[in-house]
C-alpha cells in the first residue's frame, strides 16, 4: 500500500473528452448488472432499511442492549472467557507455527529439487522421484488444512473431542497451520539466491546453508506473518466459540439465544477490548521484532 | 507443542536493538502467557489419541466417502450458492458505501492536517477542535464495525430483522466496511501530496482537489484492496449461513448436524471450487488495474 504514487502514475489514463471508451462502458454496465441481481437475491431493502420496518427492528434491538451488566459477579466470569479466548487464539497460532514450520521447507520447490542448490547435482532419478513426492504431498496437506474452512474443522474437532477450548485451539492451529504454509512458502521461495549462492561456493552443506542462508532471511516475515495471523485468530476464536468451543463465542451463542441483551453487550464489549489489545501487541511486537 | 518456535526471532534482535532486557523479559513472559494458556485451554492431547476421540475421527473420515453427488442433493445447492456470491457482493457494496465516506473523515490529511487545510484551521480553534473530532469520531466508529467479528454481526441482525440473506449482507456491510473504511484512509494519507498542492496553488476548491488531485491516485489501491476484501467476503458468506444468514453454510450446518459427511465433503469441495474461482478473477482484475505489477 505504500507505494501509492508510484502504482497511481503508471494507471492515470489520458483524459479523453468526449464518450467513455466501449471497454470501460462494458465494465460500467456489467457492474451495475451484478449490484442489481445481488441487490435482489438477497432480498435487500434499502426502504426497509432506512426508515423502514428493519430500522425499526434493529433500533429496537440496540435499545434492548443497554445498559451492559456490570454485574462483580458477570464481569469475572467474562473476564474468565476472554482469558480463555486469549488462551485459544494464542495456542491455536503456536500450533500453526509448528505445523507450518514442519511442512513449509518441504512445500517450497528451490529447497526440494529446482533452482541453484540442485544445479550441479546429477541425483538418481529416485532420488528425484522421492523429493519430487515429498513435495506434493506437503503442498497437499497444506491445501487441505487451508480449504476447510476453520468452523468446519472446529465441527469435527468437537465432534471427536467434546466440547471446551481445546477443540477450538486444533481447529484454529490447523487451519491457520494451512494458511501460513502457504504464506511462508512463498516467503522462502522468493529468497535472494545471492548469499545461497556465495554460501554453496564455499563448500557448505545444505543444511548449512538453510541455517545461514535461508532462515535468516525468511524469519522475520515469519514473524510478520505470525504476528498478523495471532489478529485475525483472536477473531476466529470468537467464532468458533458458537460450535462449542468455549470462551466468549459461546456465550454470546447462549446469550443471544436466551435473550440476555444486556450480558450481550458486556459480551461484546469484552471482544472489543481483547482484540484491540491483540492488535496492539502484535504491532507493537512487529516493531520489536521485524 | 514446544514453546522455543516464536522465541527464536527473539535472538535475532539481539545484536542491534535497543534494551538488551528485551530478549530476557519477552521469553519470560512468553513462558507465561505459554503455561497459563495451556492450562486455560484444557489443553488434554491424550484425548485425541484415545479410543473415543479416534473411534469419531474414524466414524468422520470413512462417513466422508463416498461424497454425496447425488441429483437430489445437488440441486437444493444451486440457489445457496447463488445466494453465497449475490450476500458476498451485495455485502462490499454496502461496506464501500459506508466505508468510503467514514474513510474520508478517518483520514487526517483530509480533515485538519496538511496543506489542505493550513490557511482553513490556522485562525479558528473552534473549527479546528471540530474537525479533529470528527475525525476521531470516524475513527471510533470504523474500529468498532471492523473489531466485532462479521459473525457476531450477523447473530445479532438475524435476531433483529430475520433469517435469510438480509442479515448476512448487513452483517458484512458494516464489519467490512471498519476495514475498509481504515485502509481506505490510509491510502489517501500516502498519496503523493505534489499535485493537491499545484491544484491549491491554481486556486482550485477543496472538493476539486479531492476529485482531481486524490482520488485518481488512489484509486487503482482503493480499488484493488476492495477486489481483495470481496474475495474475503466470499469465504465469510460461505461461513454465515451457520446463524441462519443464508448462502451455502446454512446447508453446510444441517448437514454437519445431521452427520451426513458425505454431504458435508460435496459441500466443502464446492466451498473450494468457489474460492478458488473467486479469487483467481480478483486477482486477473487487480493485475488489470494495478499494471501487471503483482499484487
Amino acid at each position: 500500500m505504500a507505494n501509492a504514487p508510484l502504482q497511481a502514475a503508471a494507471f492515470a489514463p489520458p483524459k479523453g473528452r468526449g464518450l467513455p471508451s466501449t471497454s470501460t462502458l462494458m465494465i460500467l454496465v456489467g457492474f451495475f448488472a451484478l449490484m442489481i441481481w445481488s441487490y435482489v437475491g438477497t432480498e435487500f431493502s434499502l426502504r426497509g432499511l432506512l426508515g423502514g420496518e428493519s430500522a425499526a427492528q434493529i433500533g429496537t434491538y440496540v435499545t434492548k442492549l443497554f445498559p451492559p451488566d456490570l454485574s462483580r459477579d458477570f464481569l469475572l466470569k467474562t473476564g474468565y472467557w476472554t482469558l480463555e479466548t486469549f488462551a485459544m487464539s494464542f495456542l491455536g497460532t503456536l500450533l500453526a507455527v509448528l505445523i507450518a514450520l514442519a511442512l513449509v521447507f518441504f512445500s517450497s520447490r528451490n529447497l526440494m529439487f529446482a533452482g541453484p542448490l540442485f544445479e550441479m547435482e546429477r541425483s538418481r532419478p529416485s532420488v528425484r522421484a522421492v523429493r519430487t513426492g515429498l513435495y506434493l504431498s506437503a503442498k497437499a496437506t497444506l491445501n487441505l488444512l487451508r480449504t476447510v474452512p476453520h468452523i468446519v474443522w472446529a465441527l469435527i474437532l468437537v465432534f471427536a473431542v467434546g466440547l471446551g477450548p481445546f477443540p477450538g485451539m486444533l481447529a484454529l492451529g490447523i487451519h491457520t497451520g494451512g494458511v501460513l504454509g502457504r504464506l511462508f512458502g512463498e516467503v522462502v521461495e522468493n529468497v535472494e539466491t545471492q548469499p545461497i549462492e556465495a554460501l554453496q561456493a564455499t563448500g557448505a552443506t545444505r543444511l548449512q546453508i538453510l541455517f545461514y542462508g535461508v532462515l535468516p532471511q525468511v524469519l522475520p516475515e515469519f514473524v510478520a506473518y505470525t504476528l498478523y495471523r495471532w489478529e485475525v485468530n483472536i477473531r476466529e476464536a470468537v467464532i468458533l466459540g458458537y460450535v462449542g468451543a468455549g470462551g466468549l463465542g459461546q456465550q454470546i451463542q447462549i446469550a443471544i439465544s436466551l435473550f440476555l441483551e444486556h450480558r450481550l453487550l458486556t459480551l461484546i464489549l469484552a471482544i472489543y477490548v481483547i482484540v484491540t489489545l491483540v492488535d496492539y501487541l502484535s504491532a507493537y511486537l512487529r516493531g520489536r521484532l521485524v | 507443542m514446544q514453546s522455543d518456535a516464536p522465541s527464536v526471532p527473539a535472538d535475532l534482535t539481539l545484536s542491534a536493538r535497543r534494551s538488551p532486557y528485551f530478549p530476557v523479559v519477552f521469553s519470560v513472559l512468553f513462558l507465561l502467557t505459554f503455561v497459563g494458556s495451556y492450562r486455560l485451554a484444557q489443553v488434554q492431547p491424550l484425548l485425541l489419541v484415545e479410543a473415543e476421540g479416534r473411534r469419531n475421527i474414524w466414524k468422520f473420515v470413512s462417513g466422508m466417502f463416498p461424497p454425496d453427488l447425488s441429483w437430489n442433493f445437488l440441486s437444493l445447492l444451486g440457489r445457496p450458492i447463488l445466494e453465497t456470491i449475490q450476500i458476498s457482493l451485495m455485502g462490499t457494496f454496502m461496506a464501500v458505501a459506508i466505508g468510503f465516506p467514514l474513510g474520508l473523515l478517518a483520514t487526517s490529511s483530509l480533515t485538519f492536517k496538511g496543506i489542505l487545510n493550513e490557511r482553513e484551521t490556522a485562525g479558528s480553534r473552534p473549527r479546528a477542535l471540530l474537525r479533529r473530532g470528527s475525525y476521531l469520531l470516524a475513527r471510533a466508529v470504523l474500529s468498532l464495525f471492523r473489531t466485532i467479528p462479521e459473525f457476531v454481526w450477523a447473530f445479532m441482525f438475524v435476531r433483529a430483522v430475520g433469517l435469510g440473506p438480509f442479515p448476512g449482507v448487513l452483517a458484512i456491510g458494516i464489519s467490512y466496511a471498519g476495514m475498509l473504511g481504515k485502509v481506505y484512509s490510509e491510502i489517501l494519507e500516502h498519496v503523493n501530496p505534489g499535485p493537491l498542492e499545484a491544484l491549491q496553488s491554481t486556486g482550485a476548491s477543496k472538493v476539486t482537489i479531492i476529485l482531481y488531485g486524490l482520488i485518481p491516485q488512489a484509486l487503482p489501491n482503493v480499488v484493488s484492496y476492495t477486489l481483495y476484501r470481496w474475495e474475503c467476503a466470499v469465504r465469510a458468506s460461505a461461513i454465515l449461513g451457520f446463524v441462519g444468514a443464508g448462502g451455502i453454510g446454512q446447508q453446510l450446518e444441517i448437514s454437519m448436524r445431521m452427520f451426513n459427511f458425505n454431504q458435508v465433503f460435496t459441500l466443502v469441495a464446492i466451498l473450494f471450487v468457489m474460492v478458488a474461482g473467486v479469487d483467481a478473477l480478483s486477482a486477473r482484475a487487480r493485475r488489470a488495474i494495478l499494471g501487471r505489477q503483482r499484487v
